[in-house]
């Protein structure tokens, strides 16, 4: 569970289904499996309106799939990549009606890749109902020359494009999926405090 | 043209200042001897002249220099200046704001004349005379937004409010204290204000935010705020904080008179009429210690404020490395009496 | 801060009635110009103002709905529906006011603006709650947002502007006429309405409460649910009040809402909208012996039971004492 250390950090309330909704949409990710697993009970009448899209990743020795395979909803639908299934969502939510309703589970990245694909159709942030799980590790974008770097746990962070070392922030951006990372020898350019590794 | 302008730069050679004028009319931050965090909110009413505050929207000596330098950076940065595609509305709304405003405050620099939907605008000191369509974008040579910021000082936020929340879904940040607009874009008031400390645990922002979400139709507020920069450098962004991070161990007791600057920002909050979006004009003020030592309230009144800011906020306001720096540089003007309540120079 | 009731910063505009027109058998649309000739302000479709009117010695402030076009500043136009049980205002606007008469009006506030987010703009209506629509098509047809319009009405004499809007807007006005069996089927409606889709609903409290249970019970979820309900201030049995800071004792009548009692007795409360929408009235209970009577839909259910805040402008008390912190 991810700790607010400032009060804007967002925040994943956790998993519960809508009631009324028509469709479940859930999107998941690795440990985010769990998120649906630990929900929900074969044979629950509900699941007649969940489909699953699962991207198994670095859990896939795990089993979940073959749980969410057995749970017996609506559909399911196996992922090979977040990639890949962010490309299926956008498919999904094109053609989706207001009665249905969008959850993702798994890593904080992979949360905000579908809360971007909730954007690209009008879906509010607010509105998807998301679960972190799983690794801690974050997005960042260099501030100075906007690249991204995927999969950052330590800070301060090298930059991967210009090289400069970042003091990774909680400051998130829902637009960019990711933290801002900002110079942390601006001012001494010889000083580089060492790495710590401050989320897994 | 009554208003002279200066000739004078905010970067490489730094040849900003203020006049004597300029100095007196400050918007000088304190007052009084100590230092609170406060959401100060207040009408933004028009106020005496030959004062910042003289008018709502407030043209100074430092026009045409700094819209010169804003050119400069909108040239190597575009993403400063950024517009959410629903906000062409609360764009518009600010091209009129302003153009009314700037011609009714200072008519021997601005002219508009509307007719009908044909409005034509005429800059002086910018060597500006456009004719244009309003409402219809094509008929400018830039979004209606950034036509109207490339003429106006200080940055501005256009905020959309929904859900109860404010979000900072348009702007321009050419003169800012450490944010970047390419990154906040889009942020509700909670999180755009993230990394200010101990005003979220007082509460500051939780009744900030329900003020401005009831900010209304012809009655415009404003707050001022305040920080310290090395050298008259307007572009303090994150984005090039490589650049100008190292100006602050370049402060000495012998140069500090020149190179130390207040900056403070004038927030003003303007409800908009067509999109009920909310204009957020933040205008920068720099001014050196040696100018601010012309006066001696202020001089006295800084040795005194300066010790009993709290270290977070020196922290967060960037300015911890010099603090003692600028402590000593005014001592000499304290001279231990009490000074007069409010910010005037007397 | 300073509170909006108040003022040092007076920013109400004195209009004259420049027109009386029945559009339908118990509403008329009153025409409002500025006396000072200045133009009035460009508002945002949704917005209403509140309208100051002196009706035999009583000062009364309700707020009325913008339905006249946004960017024409030469007139502001509100339609009014004839109620029976009116605490008054209707009355007065249908019987006693006269073209030429002078009225005192806010500066146009907006609690029920178009959301930016919306891909398409489901707006439903019941009776008068058809205004605020009229501006909200009129620039969403302009800018080309989609949107559909379901109004329902009691009877074609009854109903307000169905014909015009028919005309102007085409096959995007469903009409619905009560008394010709016609009934819209909101789930039908609303199940399978694009992601994206927003509703706005304006109309009588119990249509506004179905239709709002029949989205929230499909998942739609309340961002993009908006609704204008302006509450009059229910009539009570009268009480009396203590105001602590101004160390008065106030009594409140039957038809006098707890709001319009502290301004008689001098008191300069905050106050906005004066329907229980908005917030800007809360004030802070110091003491209550007996029940307070929430009428708002602004404080939250918490908020209510934990009896230390009220909004005057429709809520009412009864007890054996009340103070509050004004």
């Amino acid at each position: 569970m991810l700790a607010p250390s400032i009060k804007s950090r967002p925040v994943y309330p956790g998993f519960a289904l809508v009631q009324g909704a028509q469709r479940h949409i859930v999107a998941l990710e690795g440990e985010g499996a769990l998120a649906l697993l630990e929900l929900v009970q074969p044979g629950d009448p509900e699941l007649a309106r969940v489909e699953i899209m699962y991207a198994p990743g670095t859990s896939a020795a795990a089993g979940h799939a073959e749980a969410l395979t057995n749970l017996g909803a609506a559909h399911y639908w196996q992922a090979v990549s977040p990639a890949t299934l962010t490309t299926r969502l956008h498919q999904v939510l094109a053609t989706a009606t207001m009665s249905s309703r969008l959850y993702a589970s798994g890593s904080e990245p992979f949360i905000g890749e579908v809360v971007r694909a909730g954007a690209a159709f009008g879906v509010k942030h607010l509105s998807i109902i998301t679960e972190h799980r799983g690794s801690m590790k974050r997005r960042v974008q260099c501030v100075h020359c906007k690249g991204f770097i995927d999969d950052v746990t330590i800070s301060p962070v090298p930059c991967t494009h210009c090289g400069l070392h970042l003091f990774v922030r909680d400051h998130f951006s829902r637009r960019f999926n990711a933290f801002q990372g900002v110079s942390i020898h601006a001012e001494e350019h010889d000083v580089i405090p060492s790495a710590e590794e401050l989320y897994r | 043209m009554s208003m002279t302008f200066n000739d004078e730069t905010f970067r490489d050679d730094f040849t900003f200042r203020n006049s004597p004028a300029g100095i007196r009319r400050y918007p000088f931050p304190f007052h009084e001897d100590r230092y609170m965090y406060a959401v100060n909110i207040e009408p933004h009413l028009p106020g005496a002249a030959g004062t910042a505050y003289e008018h709502l929207i407030d043209v100074d000596e430092h026009y045409v220099a700094e819209m010169r330098d804003r050119a400069l950076v909108l040239k190597e940065d575009p993403q400063r200046c950024q517009a959410l595609p629903h906000m062409m509305a609360a764009q518009w709304d600010v091209l009129e704001l302003l153009m009314t405003e700037k011609a009714a405050g200072y008519p021997d620099l601005f002219t508009l004349e509307r007719n009908g939907d044909r409005w034509h605008w005429i800059n002086r000191p910018l060597g500006i005379d456009d004719t244009f369509t309003f409402g219809d974008r094509s008929t400018l040579p830039y979004e209606p937004m950034e036509y109207i910021f490339r003429q106006a000082q200080g940055d501005f936020c256009i905020v959309d409010q929904r859900d109860d929340n404010l979000w900072m879904d348009a702007g321009i940040v050419t003169t800012q204290a450490d944010w970047s607009l390419d990154f906040d874009i889009g942020m509700n008031f909670m999180e755009w204000h993230a990394p200010v400390p101990l005003a979220h645990q007082m509460g500051v922002f939780d009744r900030a935010l329900k003020f401005l979400l009831n900010v209304q139709q012809g009655r415009p507020t404003r707050r001022l705020n305040w920080t310290m920069t090395v050298n008259a450098r307007l572009d303090t962004s994150p984005e090039n904080y490589h650049k100008w991070g190292p100006d602050k161990l370049t402060v000495t007791p012998e140069n500090i008179g020149e190179k130390m600057h207040l900056r403070c920002e004038l927030q003003s909050f303007w409800r908009l009429p067509r999109s009920n979006a909310i204009l957020f004009p933040i205008r920068c003020y720099l001014i050196k210690f040696a100018e601010i030592a012309t006066i001696p309230k202020w001089a006295c009144r800084m040795h005194r404020v300066l010790q009993t800011i709290p270290d977070e906020l020196a922290d967060y306001k960037g300015f911890s490395r010099n603090r003692q720096l600028a402590i000593d540089y005014f001592a000499p003007f304290d001279h231990g009496q009490p000074t007069t309540p409010g910010t005037s120079p007397e | 801060m300073t509170s909006t009731g108040t003022s040092a910063i007076n920013t109400e505009m004195h209009v004259r009635v420049a027109d009386i027109t029945p559009v339908a058998a118990a509403i008329k649309r009153f025409t409002l110009v500025r006396t000072d000739g200045e133009p009035l302000p460009v508002f945002a479709p949704g917005a209403h103002v509140v309208v100051s009117m002196v009706d035999g010695g009583r000062l009364r402030r309700n707020p009325y709905s913008l339905m006249s076009s946004p960017t024409d500043t030469s007139k502001y136009e509100i339609s009014v529906l004839r109620v029976d049980q009116s605490r008054g205002g209707s009355a007065f606007l249908h019987e006693q006011l006269q073209v030429g008469d002078a009225l005192t009006i806010s500066q146009p506030l907006n609690l029920f603006p178009i959301d930016n987010w919306g891909r398409r703009h489901l707006l439903v209506a019941g009776g008068v709650g058809i205004t605020p629509f009229l501006p909200m098509m009129e620039t969403m047809n302009a800018e080309g947002r989609p949107f559909e319009l379901y109004y329902s009405i009691r009877s074609r004499p009854h109903g307000a502007y169905w014909s015009w809007l028919a005309d102007r807007y085409g096959s995007r006005v469903k009409l619905a006429v009560d008394d010709e069996g016609d009934r819209v089927d909101y789930r039908a409606l609303l199940i399978n309405q694009p992601l994206g889709t927003h509703l706005y609903v304006c109309g009588p409290r119990p249509m506004l409460d179905h239709v709002l249970s029949v989205a929230r019970g499909l998942g739609w979820p309340d961002e993009n649910i908006h609704f204008e309900l302006f509450l009059a201030p229910p009539p009570g049995v009268p009480f009396t009040v203590s105001l602590a800071k101004s160390q008065l004792e106030i009594a409140v009548e039957e038809h006098q809402s707890l709001l319009e009692a502290i301004e008689a007795a001098g008191v300069d409360a905050p106050y906005l909208c004066r329907g229980g929408a908005c917030g800007q009235c809360e004030t802070v209970v110091v003491h209550a012996d007996g029940e307070l009577l929430h009428n708002d839909h602004f404080l939250t259910d918490d908020e209510k039971t934990s009896g230390t805040k009220i909004m005057p402008c429709v809520s009412r008390f009864v007890g054996a004492g009340l103070t509050l912190d004004l």
